[in-house]
């Protein structure tokens, strides 16, 4: 990747990445009080989060049963509530197990 | 301190999961024809999954700006969204130019875990931004020196921590609200619509998101509209 060509492009994907984050965070000042855009806002983060993880998530480890393994048991320590970094973890090593154990054959 | 330190703590499994996203970044650009220096220049100045691959693929070719600007716009439009949710959840003293500042770091998965507080200050959102910041930076450089250092398990293990940290988020909220459980089931229905249908499938996957997240909200906002009270406790 040469030189000039290289910076332009840097300019073009972080400035416009970071205006479209920045410009309405720092726009909207007030506190919303219309009852259907607070409702729309309150789903927005479960909607963009479920959406991101279903389908994608079933194809990221290079084979689905070992990632619905590692989703389905994440999920019953998630609704246990036990914690963000936990819940991460308990999946990735399920994901481990599950591999190891279809590429054993048992 | 506290507010800030809280902040680092509440970042870390974010910090871990953007290592295993990033390190993948890091062999994909270097293997596109980045040198390692220009991939980690590109994770820290834009901080984005999505947009980063689109925009090496992109970058490939010179001369598409045009490209670049509409790929980059379609992909994280979804942000604008999240900016303007967490504003609504900002203590006082967070605006002006702390959120010039600290806007850059609204990702997906820092969104995430601030959107779950009952507010927001400056300090814990910056605190919030720094393993995350540290992972996405660390990983790309690890990935664009190293390259396949890992076993392939181990790397395809880690894959699945983002997507762990998700499912932590919106299950135990999903199980409290039937309400909300309705309108994650609704997102996830339009999503795998995209996944898998012909045509729709070849969307760019940040747009898709973007579009089955406002059709599932505004359904919910119309169908289910929160009570004050109610979007308070969470």
């Amino acid at each position: 990747m040469n030189g000039k060509e290289f910076w332009i492009y840097l300019a073009i994907l972080a400035g416009s990445t970071y205006l479209i984050r920045a410009i309405p965070f720092a726009a909207v000042q007030k506190k919303i009080s219309n009852v259907y855009v607070r409702s729309f806002l309150y789903y927005i983060p479960y909607t963009v989060l479920s959406a991101m993880t279903f389908p994608a998530a079933l194809y990221a480890t290079g084979n689905v049963v070992s990632a619905a393994a590692g989703l389905g048991v994440g999920m019953v320590f998630a609704v246990m509530k036990k914690g963000l970094t936990v819940v991460a973890l308990i999946s990735c090593v399920t994901v481990f197990v599950t591999d190891l154990i279809l590429k054993q054959g048992i | 301190m506290k507010q800030f330190l809280r902040g680092v703590r509440n970042g870390v499994p974010i910090g871990l999961g953007y290592l295993s996203v990033s390190f993948t970044f890091g062999i994909m650009a270097v293997s596109a024809g980045f040198s390692w220096w220009q991939a980690v220049l590109i994770s820290m100045t834009t901080l984005t999954s999505a947009g980063q691959l689109a925009g090496i693929n992109i970058m490939t070719v010179p001369g598409q700006y045009a490209e670049m600007l509409i790929s980059q716009l379609t992909i994280n439009i979804r942000y604008s969204f999240m900016s303007v949710s967490l504003s609504q959840l900002t203590t006082a003293e967070f605006k002006g130019i702390k959120r010039w500042l600290l806007g850059f770091f609204m990702t997906d998965e820092i969104f995430a875990v601030a959107a779950c507080q009952r507010e927001v200050s400056t300090k814990f959102f910056a605190g919030l931004a720094v393993m995350p910041y540290i992972g996405w930076t660390l990983g790309t450089l690890a990935g664009s020196l190293l390259g396949n250092v890992l076993p392939e398990s181990v790397m395809n293990a880690l894959c699945i921590a983002i997507y762990g940290m998700f499912v932590a988020i919106v299950a135990p909220d999903a199980k409290e609200s039937r309400s909300l459980l309705a309108v994650v089931a609704v997102s996830v229905g339009l999503s795998c619509l995209f996944y898998y249908t012909p045509i729709l499938k070849e969307l760019s996957s940040g747009l898709a998101i973007s579009v089955c997240a406002v059709v599932a909200a505004l359904l919910g906002a119309f169908l289910f509209p929160v009570k004050e009270e109610a979007s308070h406790e969470r």
